[in-house]
C-alpha cells in the first residue's frame, strides 16, 4: 500500500508544480507539453486508484498519509484518503480535470500559459478537496481551487465578465465565511479540537452534540455550502458566473467544484450533525423544489445557449439538495450517484456549447439552425449530452440511477414531493429538446445563414473530439456498470451513517 | 540617593542585553558620519550600508534568539526581555530593513536629504524595539515618544509636498493629544499606586509593571486607577489607529511619503499591538473593565475601516483605512488572550502575515507612484498587469494575502485569530469580523480588478496623448525583496513549519 500513500499528494503536487514552473516564466512550447502532464497525471492516479478500491471498505479510509504542514499543535494536518463516498468523486474530478485541460490546450485563448497554469492550479485545489480526510485541507483546497476562476472569469470572460466576476467573488466568499464558522463549530463543540474527520466521526459517535448546538451548527454549514452550490434563493451568482466564465473553467467548476458543497453536507454535515440536518431537512427540501421548478421555469424562457446550461445545472443542483433533505442513506447513495453523473453531463455540456459557439458565432438560440447538416457528430454528442442531462435512460444511464435512487428516497420520505420533482424531468425534457432542435435542425436562421457566408463550418475536430470522448465515455461506462461506485458507497454509507433515531426519524417525518 | 545605591543600580544595567538596539544606534550614526566623511559621488552607497548592516544584525540576532538574558528584568526593572520580545526585535528590524529598500527606491524620484531618512528609520526601530520590551510606565512612555517624534520628522519628509506637511502637522497634533492623554493615565496611575492609603506592595513610587499589576489585584475597583487604565489604553489605541482614535489615519498615511506610510502601517501598528499585549497582561485584574472597553473597539473599527475603505479611490487612503480595520481583527485575538494564551501566538502570526502582504503592497505603490507621492489612483493601475505583470502578481498576492484568502498566509492568520476567538466565546466580535471579512473582498478584489482585468477608458480628445504614468522599471533589490515577500506569502499559506509551533509553545 506504501506505493498508493503517495500517489494522492502527487495527483495534488504534479499540477501545483507545472503551474508553479509556467508561473515562473517556461516558454511556451514546454508549458504546453508540461501541461499535459498536470493533467494527465491526476486522472491516470484516479483511474488507476479506482481500480484499487476495495469493494468493501467500510468506513475506512484507504490510501491513507498525514503531513504536519506545521498547525499540528492546532489538529490540523495534512491527512489524505478515501473512502466509498469520495473515491468516485476524485476520479469524476480527475476525469473531468483532464477533459477540461484537453479543451483548453487546443482553445488558443489569448495569453494561454497563465490560463493553463490557473487552471491547474483548480485542478490540483479540485483533486485535494475529495483526497481529503481533514476538514480544514477540504475546506483550504476548495477555495485554491476556487480563487483561479474569479481570475479567469476576469481576464478571459465573454459579456459582464468584470460584474460577473465581482458577483461570484462576494458570494462565493459570504458563502466559504459561513460553512468555515459551521466547520470550527464543530471543531471546537466537538471538544476534541481538531479537523481529522476519522477523529470527528469517532468522538460525535460516542458523545454526539446537544440538538441545539447541531441545529445551529447545521444551520451555517447548510446555508454556507448552499450559496457555494447555487441552492435557490442564494443562487442569482451560478448562472451569470458561467455565463461568462471561459469553457474550461465552467467545466471545471460546474461539474467539480460545485460537487464541494454537497459533498460537504455527505460527508460531514450529515454523519456528524444527524439531528441538525433532521431539524433543517423540510425547510431544505421546499428550497430544493424551489430549484427543480423555478429554476426549471426560469430555464425555459432562456434564449441564450451557455445561461441555459448554466440554468440548468442550477436546477439539477436541486435534485441533489432534494437527496440530502431526505436524511436516508438511499437519498445520501443517490446524491453521490447524482453528483458523478451530473459533472460528466455539465462538463460535456459546457464544452458543446463553446464549440457551436465557434461555428455559429452566437450563444442565442434564435440565431442559428441546421447545424446538423455541417457537424453530424458535434450534433450526435451533444443530443447524447442533453439527454443524459434530461436522466433518460441510455446514454444518461447513470444519471439516471442518480435520479431515480433520489426518487425512491423521496418517495419514502413524503410521497407527494415526487410530482414536483419528476414534473422536473418533464421540464428538463422540454428546454433540452428545444435546444437541440433550435441549434441543430429546422432551417438555418437568416443570422446564421449570413454568417456562414464565406466561411468553412467544420464539424468537431479530434482536439475537441478528444475530451468529449473521454467525458462521454465514462459517462456511459459508469452508468452500465455502476457497481464500481455503488458497492464501496454502500458499503461505506452503511457504516458512516448508522441507524441513529434522528436518520430514522427523519425518514418518518412526513 | 547614596554611593551603594548607584553602584548596585549599575549592577543590574546589562548592556549586552541590549546589543541590538546599541548596534543599531551606532549603526544610524555611522551612516551621519559616512556622509561627512566620503566625498559626494560616494554617498550612493551609504544606504547599502544601512541596509547591509542590519541584514547583519538580523543573522546575529536570529543565530542570538535564545541569548542569556531571557525571562530577566535588567536596568533596575526598565527592562523585561522575552521571546515575545525576541521576536518583535526581529519583526522591527525585518520592517526597518524593508521600510530602508522601499526608501531608496522612494527617495530617487525627488530631490530630498538622503542620508537623513535612513539615520531616522533605523532610529526609530531600536526605540521601537526597547518600547515593546519595556517593563516600566518611565521607559514604556520615553520609548514612545522617541517613536513618535522620530515619525513626526519621517511624516513630513517630502517638505516640498503640500500634503506631506499637511500630514506632518496633523500627525504632530494628534500625537501630541494622546501622547498627553496617555501621561495622564500614567500619571493618575502613579498617583494611586502610590498613595499610602491602599494596600501596595512595591512602596510608593513603583511603577513597574510587576508592582502595578500586584497593585491593581489588591485593590480591585478603584475608581482613579480605571480612569487611568483607559486613558492609558486610548493613548495606545491611537498608535494602533482604532476607532474613535483613527481619524488621523487617512490624512496622515496619504500624504506621508510610501515607505514612511509603509512604517506606520506595519511597524507603529506592530509596536502598538506588542505594547497593548503586554499592558492587557498588566490591567488582567480589572478584565471586567478592559474586555468591554477593547470589544466596542474592535466591532467599531472593523465595521468603520472595512466600510470607509469601500468608497476610497485613492490608494494610499485605502489602505490607511484596510489597515484600521486590520487593527480590529487584531484587537480580537488580543481579547480572546484572555481566556485562551494560544491567541497571542495567532496575534504574534497575524502580524508577521500581515508585515509580508503589506510590504509586498507598498512596493508594488512605491514602484506605480509618480512623482507626486500622495496622489496614487486606482486608475493608475490600469492594465498594470500588462506592463508590468511582476508588480501585478505581487500585488495580487499582497492584496489577496490581506483579504486573507487562501491559500495564502493572511488566510492562516485570519483563521488563527477565528479559531481564538471562538474558542474564547466571543461569538459577537467573530459575527463582526466575518462581516468585515466579506466587505473587505469588495475593495481588495476592486483593486486586483483595477490591475488586471482591462477595462474600457474615455478615449483621449483628438490632439492629446492619453496621460499615462511612466512606469518605473523594478531594480534588483527592489525585485528581490518583492519576491521573497509574494514567495513567503505564498509558502506560509501552505507550510508553517515550526513557526506557528514556536509561537505557541513559546
Amino acid at each position: 500500500m506504501t506505493m498508493h500513500v503517495d500517489l494522492l499528494l502527487l495527483s495534488i503536487a504534479t499540477p501545483l508544480a507545472v503551474a508553479l514552473a509556467i508561473f515562473a516564466g517556461l516558454p511556451k512550447r514546454y508549458s504546453v507539453f508540461l501541461s499535459y502532464f498536470g493533467f494527465g497525471v491526476p486522472a491516470v492516479i484516479a483511474v488507476w486508484l479506482w481500480t484499487q478500491f476495495p469493494s468493501a471498505p467500510g468506513d475506512t479510509y484507504v490510501f491513507m498519509s498525514s503531513y504536519n504542514l506545521g498547525l499540528g499543535l492546532l489538529g490540523i494536518n495534512l491527512k489524505l484518503g478515501l473512502n466509498g463516498i469520495s473515491m468516485p468523486l476524485f476520479g469524476m474530478a480527475g476525469l473531468v480535470g483532464f477533459a477540461a485541460g484537453l479543451y483548453a490546450i487546443q482553445s488558443g485563448a489569448e495569453r494561454l500559459k497563465i490560463y493553463l497554469a490557473l487552471l491547474l492550479v483548480m485542478q490540483a485545489g479540485l483533486m485535494g478537496v475529495f483526497a481529503s480526510v481533514d476538514v480544514f485541507f477540504f475546506y483550504f483546497f476548495h477555495e485554491l481551487a476556487l480563487i483561479p476562476t474569479f481570475i479567469m472569469v476576469g481576464i478571459w470572460g465573454g459579456r459582464d465578465r468584470s460584474y460577473a466576476a465581482m458577483k461570484l467573488t462576494i458570494y462565493l466568499t459570504v458563502g466559504a465565511m459561513l460553512s468555515l464558522v459551521g466547520l470550527i463549530v464543530i471543531y471546537y463543540q466537538s471538544g476534541v479540537e481538531s479537523f481529522d474527520l476519522i477523529t470527528l466521526r469517532q468522538e460525535m459517535a460516542i458523545r454526539p452534540l446537544s440538538d441545539a448546538v447541531q441545529t445551529y451548527g447545521f444551520g451555517f454549514l447548510l446555508f454556507g455550502f448552499g450559496i457555494l452550490v447555487s441552492l435557490w434563493p442564494f443562487h442569482t451568482w451560478a448562472p451569470l458566473g458561467y455565463g461568462a466564465a471561459p469553457s474550461s473553467t465552467a467545466m471545471l467548476h460546474a461539474g467539480v467544484l460545485k460537487k464541494f458543497g454537497l459533498y460537504g453536507l455527505v460527508q460531514v454535515g450529515l454523519p456528524l450533525l444527524p439531528a441538525g440536518a433532521a431539524h433543517w431537512a423540510p425547510l431544505l427540501a421546499w428550497l430544493a423544489l424551489g430549484n427543480i421548478v423555478i429554476i426549471g421555469l426560469v430555464t425555459l424562457a432562456q434564449r441564450d445557449l451557455k445561461q441555459m446550461i448554466g440554468y440548468a445545472s442550477v436546477m439539477h443542483i436541486g435534485y441533489g439538495f432534494l437527496g440530502v433533505a431526505c436524511v436516508s442513506i438511499l437519498g445520501v447513495g443517490g446524491v453521490v450517484l447524482f453528483m458523478v453523473a451530473h459533472g460528466f453531463t455539465v462538463a460535456l455540456l459546457f464544452l458543446l456549447a463553446t464549440s457551436i459557439h465557434h461555428r455559429t458565432g452566437t450563444f442565442d438560440l434564435d440565431e442559428m439552425g441546421g447545424l446538423v447538416k455541417k457537424a453530424p457528430v458535434m450534433a450526435a454528442f451533444f443530443l447524447t449530452a442533453i439527454l443524459a442531462s434530461i436522466g433518460l435512460p441510455g446514454p444518461g444511464l447513470l444519471n439516471f440511477w442518480g435520479e431515480l435512487t433520489i426518487f425512491m428516497a423521496i418517495y419514502a420520505h413524503s410521497e407527494w414531493m415526487v410530482v414536483p420533482a419528476v414534473l422536473g424531468v418533464v421540464i428538463s425534457a422540454i428546454y433540452g429538446l428545444r435546444a437541440v432542435a433550435r441549434v441543430f435542425y429546422g432551417p438555418p436562421s437568416e443570422v446564421f445563414a449570413r454568417y456562414q457566408e464565406g466561411r468553412e463550418v467544420t464539424d468537431l475536430r479530434w482536439s475537441e473530439r478528444l475530451p468529449a470522448i473521454v467525458l462521454l465515455v465514462s459517462l456511459i461506462a459508469l452508468g452500465v456498470w455502476p457497481r464500481v461506485i455503488t458497492t464501496p458507497l454502500n458499503s461505506a454509507l452503511a457504516a458512516i451513517y448508522p441507524e441513529t433515531p434522528a436518520l430514522s426519524s427523519g425518514v418518518a417525518t412526513k | 540617593m547614596n554611593l551603594e545605591l548607584l553602584q548596585t543600580a549599575a549592577a543590574n544595567n546589562r548592556w549586552g542585553a541590549l546589543f541590538p538596539e546599541l548596534l543599531l544606534g551606532c549603526l544610524a550614526l555611522l551612516l551621519l558620519v559616512l556622509e561627512i566623511v566620503l566625498p559626494k559621488k560616494h554617498h550612493g552607497t551609504i544606504p547599502a550600508v544601512a541596509i547591509v548592516g542590519q541584514l547583519a544584525l538580523l543573522v546575529a540576532l536570529l543565530l542570538n534568539l535564545r541569548g542569556g538574558f531571557l525571562d530577566q528584568v535588567t536596568f533596575n526593572g526598565l527592562l523585561r526581555h522575552t521571546l515575545s520580545g525576541q521576536f518583535m526585535r526581529v519583526f522591527f528590524l525585518l520592517t526597518s530593513i524593508l521600510v530602508c529598500v522601499l526608501g531608496v527606491v522612494s527617495l530617487s524620484r525627488q530631490r530630498m536629504p538622503r542620508i537623513e531618512f535612513f539615520h531616522i528609520v533605523i532610529v526609530v526601530s531600536a526605540a521601537m524595539m526597547l518600547l515593546v520590551q519595556s517593563h516600566h510606565f518611565v521607559m514604556f512612555f520615553v520609548a514612545l515618544e522617541t517613536v513618535t517624534i522620530g515619525f513626526y520628522i519621517l511624516v513630513s519628509y517630502y517638505r516640498t509636498n503640500p500634503l506631506s506637511l499637511e500630514a506632518g502637522l496633523k500627525y504632530l497634533i494628534m500625537g501630541a493629544l494622546s501622547s498627553s492623554i496617555l501621561l495622564f493615565g500614567i500619571v493618575l496611575l502613579y498617583g494611586v499606586v502610590g498613595n499610602p492609603a491602599y494596600a501596595t506592595v512595591g512602596g510608593p513610587g513603583a511603577m513597574d509593571f510587576a508592582s502595578v499589576r500586584q497593585f491593581l489585584a489588591l485593590n480591585p475597583d478603584n475608581f482613579l486607577a480605571k480612569v487611568g487604565i483607559v486613558l492609558v489604553l486610548s493613548g495606545v489605541a491611537f498608535k494602533i489607529g482604532t476607532v474613535p482614535f483613527q481619524i488621523w489615519v487617512p490624512d496622515v498615511y496619504q500624504g506621508a511619503p510610501t515607505p514612511v506610510t509603509a512604517f506606520l502601517a506595519v511597524g507603529s501598528k506592530a509596536a502598538g499591538f506588542a505594547v497593548l499585549v503586554v499592558l492587557a497582561g498588566v490591567f488582567s485584574p480589572y478584565q471586567s473593565l478592559v474586555v468591554p472597553v477593547l470589544s466596542a473597539m474592535a466591532v467599531a473599527t472593523i465595521l468603520f475601516g472595512n466600510l470607509a475603505a469601500l468608497t476610497q479611490f485613492n490608494v494610499k487612503r485605502l489602505i490607511a483605512l484596510s489597515g484600521v480595520s486590520h487593527a480590529g481583527y487584531l484587537l480580537i485575538g488580543v481579547i480572546a488572550a484572555y481566556s485562551d494564551p494560544v491567541a497571542l501566538s495567532a496575534v504574534y502570526f497575524y502580524l508577521l502575515v500581515y508585515l509580508l502582504a503589506s510590504f509586498a503592497v507598498f512596493g508594488v505603490m512605491t514602484h506605480v507612484s509618480g512623482t507626486n507621492d500622495a496622489e496614487q489612483e486606482l486608475e493608475h493601475y490600469a492594465d498594470l498587469a500588462k506592463t508590468q505583470p511582476f508588480l501585478a502578481f505581487v500585488l495580487a498576492v499582497g492584496l489577496g494575502s490581506l483579504a486573507g484568502i487562501p491559500p495564502l498566509a493572511g488566510f492562516i492568520g485570519k483563521v488563527m485569530i477565528f479559531l481564538a476567538a471562538f474558542h474564547a466565546g466571543l461569538y459577537l466580535l467573530l459575527g463582526v469580523a466575518i462581516v468585515g471579512v466579506v466587505i473587505s473582498i469588495y475593495y481588495y478584489f476592486g483593486w486586483i480588478k483595477a490591475a488586471f482585468f482591462s477595462s474600457w477608458r474615455l478615449p483621449a480628445p483628438a490632439g492629446e496623448t492619453q496621460a499615462a504614468l511612466p512606469r518605473i522599471p523594478v531594480g534588483w533589490p527592489a525585485k528581490v525583496m518583492l519576491s521573497s515577500l509574494a514567495v513567503a506569502s505564498i509558502l506560509l499559506g501552505f507550510y508553517q513549519g515550526p513557526l506557528v509551533e514556536w509561537l505557541i509553545l513559546r
